[in-house]
């Protein structure tokens, strides 16, 4: 059965969200990737609707989507970064929004450092609040779209095993994609070095793998983490070398996977690194389709959320 | 009988002196700020008929308790008194019952030298509450040079602590015992191995690992702890562990003490009441606090620690901290929350209540227990000492609000949380400092 409508009037994580909702998500993004496929690429839905996109960390990919999908759907858009506001003038995250606010926004798409800041944000502003990633915490679009893809693949979820593959302790990747493939009926396991897999990680219900080739082993879908520099300066990792030979995705290892297995990074790429440009841009990539197929979740991600009003400071 | 114009008669409480081994219904005779009498069984009314009725206080029903010691608080003057003063500090105190509190030395400046702590001594006389100071161990608490602590002695400072950061040089922290003992005072550790727990805002658990938030691993307190233990072992010296949060901490300071090392410990409500679980409800930045909230597993370690002895002391590690400061992102936030006003409630809802603890054994833990490892006057009953008393209303509900601190920060978790057990008047040397509405 599928619902109508979404519980909650913010899209904070992925975890508690049904099953039930993730489907109605996903097929409502369907209907919106046809339209992105169309020569004139707008419709109406939300003319009227003013969205705030709340940029204060770099992104390139996010960004652009869901200002793209905000104006796919004729809403009115005004983007935030945090360089060359009065952040660096000592305004806080609550009075800058507050002030944002009072120019008559509607939704605020927030990327933030801190876990936790777009419930800290529910906690005063009227408007939908959608994360575009919150620290490490979570980043629920980026996890739908990434179930998006595999269903186009597959016409389903339930069943496939799936690897999530790298900084398993820092990805906010990872955690959404936990939370909406086991809700969804997918097996999931993930995979890196054990300084990067955080503490009783085995609590999400996962498999936990350090040794690649083992996590490979009948998969259907490898979804691999970018791995960042910083994790060598802060003693995590001997090296990227080192990191490359015993967790880097490359052809010889593609074997273990089940037949017509799939490919997916969530970007942005260090190719050479966690994975081969080979494989990235092998038939059975679908790197560049996952980017599609995110304008066509936030599209519906911000359909759905648009126009729900309840009290403010609920239990998100 | 007659009593003269300063004085003031408890009559019909039941009166808890741990420190006598004393519990039972009596009348408690104030005179000259001093405590004139205890008198057993209670007497009637009319014996008191010459005795105006504004000195008489009816504790019946109520419990007549040496004034409550807390031996770790945060008062911030000098320095912030935008959060706090010593003297709100000490209404905070007053409304929690307390009659002594003992301010932690990290303020603006550090509390390291001579001059620093008379100014303490000298704010704390408009106060109405006893203010000891813990000085520096080292100065600045930067833990590279000791500071003077001869002199803090002399000016007037019971312990030393570095609270706020552990002193991670065990070379310095075993000197510091050495010479810490000529003055017979304890060191108090605040155990958290900085390397360990650098850039943690919660405890390390599945609970930072679901939320995505830097964790702080228990053993980062219990190496500290460990380390604490045999260097006391070693020099003789007297530790005296603050805010104790893990089960491993517990069992450390169980069997050094059963090994006859010279430590005691305090635990905070805070940590004998909430877990890391509450963070995820709500990122409340009150609930970010050094150390960090731990596990169910660790709650019930601390809570067996206080029913075995194992900790000695409840403190309340009251922490204020402005709103502006709290009122951010969860990891952006300042670690603390205030605790004064809140202690005595915890302590019967989640000790007493629970069957943990009796009202003799907490009281202890919060009078006579502080004031012998600090070397306090008070804590006790005795006739002949400074009349500071709390008396209790053991069955009062209360809820917890924002506008009722005394506190000149409202930073606490247990807004809106109803406790059971309220202070209904404290006395500090025979005056009444506060009464209950």
């Amino acid at each position: 059965m599928t619902s109508s409508t979404l519980q909650s009037r913010h899209l904070l994580g992925l975890e508690g969200v049904t099953r039930e909702e993730i489907k109605l998500i996903l097929d409502t993004a369907e209907t919106f990737r046809e339209i992105i496929d169309r020569p004139i690429k707008k419709v109406p839905t939300l003319r009227g609707i003013t969205v705030l996109n709340l940029f204060y960390e770099p992104s390139t990919r996010t960004r652009i989507s869901f200002e793209l999908a905000e104006k796919r759907l004729s809403a009115d858009s005004v983007n935030f970064a945090k360089t060359g506001s009065s952040v660096s003038k000592g305004e806080t995250l609550k009075d800058t929004v507050r002030n944002i606010e009072s120019l008559k926004i509607d939704m605020i798409v927030i990327r933030h450092s801190s876990s936790g800041s777009p419930y800290f944000l529910t906690q005063f502003v009227d408007s939908n609040v959608i994360n575009a990633g919150d620290g490490s915490h979570e980043h629920p679009t980026q996890a739908l779209l990434d179930m998006l893809t595999i269903r186009q693949k597959y016409g389903k979820l339930d069943g496939l095993r799936v690897v999530l593959i790298g900084d398993v302790k820092h990805s906010r990747v990872v955690r959404s994609n936990i939370w909406g493939l086991k809700t969804m009926g997918a097996s999931v396991a993930v995979c890196g070095p054990s300084t990067l897999l955080p503490y009783e990680v085995e609590k999400f219900g996962v498999d936990i793998f350090t040794d690649l080739d083992e996590a490979l082993d009948g998969a259907d879908v490898v979804n691999v983490m970018r791995i960042q520099l910083e994790r060598q300066q802060a003693g995590l990792l001997p090296s990227l070398r080192e990191y490359t030979n015993l967790f880097g995705m490359t052809r010889d290892r593609l074997h273990r996977l089940n037949k017509n297995y799939t490919i997916m990074h969530p970007g942005p790429m260090n190719r050479g690194v966690e994975i081969t440009p080979e494989v990235a841009d092998s038939e059975s990539s679908v790197i560049l389709n996952q980017v599609t197929n995110g304008q066509a979740v936030r599209m519906a991600v911000l359909y759905l959320l648009s126009g729900k009003k309840e009290e403010r400071g609920e239990e998100a | 009988m007659t009593v003269n114009g300063n004085d003031i008669i408890i009559a019909g409480g039941r009166v808890i002196d741990p420190a006598l081994g004393f519990g039972k219904e009596a009348d408690v005779i104030i005179r000259n700020g001093k405590i004139e009498n205890i008198i057993t069984p209670i007497k009637a009314k009319r014996t008191y008929e010459d005795v105006a009725p504004d000195k008489i206080i009816d504790a019946t029903g109520n419990l007549v308790v040496p004034g409550l010691i807390d031996m770790h608080v945060h008062l911030r003057e000098p320095g912030r008194e935008d959060e706090e003063t010593i003297v709100t500090g000490c209404q905070a105190a007053a409304a929690g019952g307390f009659t002594s509190v003992c301010c932690m030395p990290n303020t603006d400046p550090v509390i390291d030298n001579q001059e620093t702590v008379k100014f303490v001594i000298s704010r704390a006389q408009e106060a109405i509450a006893n203010v000891y100071v813990i000085a520096a161990i080292t100065k600045k608490s930067e833990g590279k040079e000791l500071a003077e602590i001869g002199d803090l002695v002399k000016a007037g400072a019971v312990a030393i602590s570095d609270d706020g950061h552990f002193l991670q040089n065990p070379e310095l922290m075993r000197r510091a015992l050495e010479y810490a003992g000529m003055f017979d005072i304890p060191i108090i550790t605040h155990a958290e191995d900085s390397f360990l727990s650098a850039g943690a805002v919660m405890n390390e658990s599945y609970q930072s690992t679901r939320l995505g938030l830097k964790g702080s691993p228990s053993v980062a307190e219990e190496i500290a702890v460990l380390r604490d233990i045999k260097l006391a072992e070693f020099i003789g010296g007297r530790v005296h562990i603050a805010h104790v949060s893990t089960a491993g901490t517990v069992a450390a300071i169980r069997s050094a003490k059963a090994n006859g090392v010279k430590i005691t410990a305090e635990a905070t409500p805070h940590h004998f009441t909430l877990t890391d679980e509450e963070i995820g409800k709500r990122f409340d930045t009150n609930l970010r606090v050094n150390p960090p909230l731990r596990t169910r597993k660790d709650v019930e370690a601390v809570i067996a620690g206080l029913v075995d002895g194992t900790i000695d002391c409840i403190a309340s590690d009251h922490a204020p901290h402005a709103e502006e400061e709290k009122d951010v992102e969860f990891d952006l936030a300042p670690p603390g929350m205030i605790g004064l006003e809140t202690t005595l409630g915890l302590v019967k809802t989640q000790l007493i209540d629970k069957g943990y603890l009796n009202w003799a054994d907490a009281i202890r833990k919060m009078t006579i227990n502080p004031a012998r490892i600090l070397g306090l006057p008070g804590g006790t009953l005795e006739i002949g000492s400074a009349a500071d008393i709390t008396i209790i209303d053991p069955e009062r509900k209360w809820t917890v609000e924002r506008n009722k601190f005394r506190s000149k920060s409202k930073n606490s978790p247990f807004i809106g949380r109803e406790l059971i057990g309220q202070v209904g008047h404290t006395i500090l040397g025979g005056r009444v400092v506060y009464k209950s509405d």
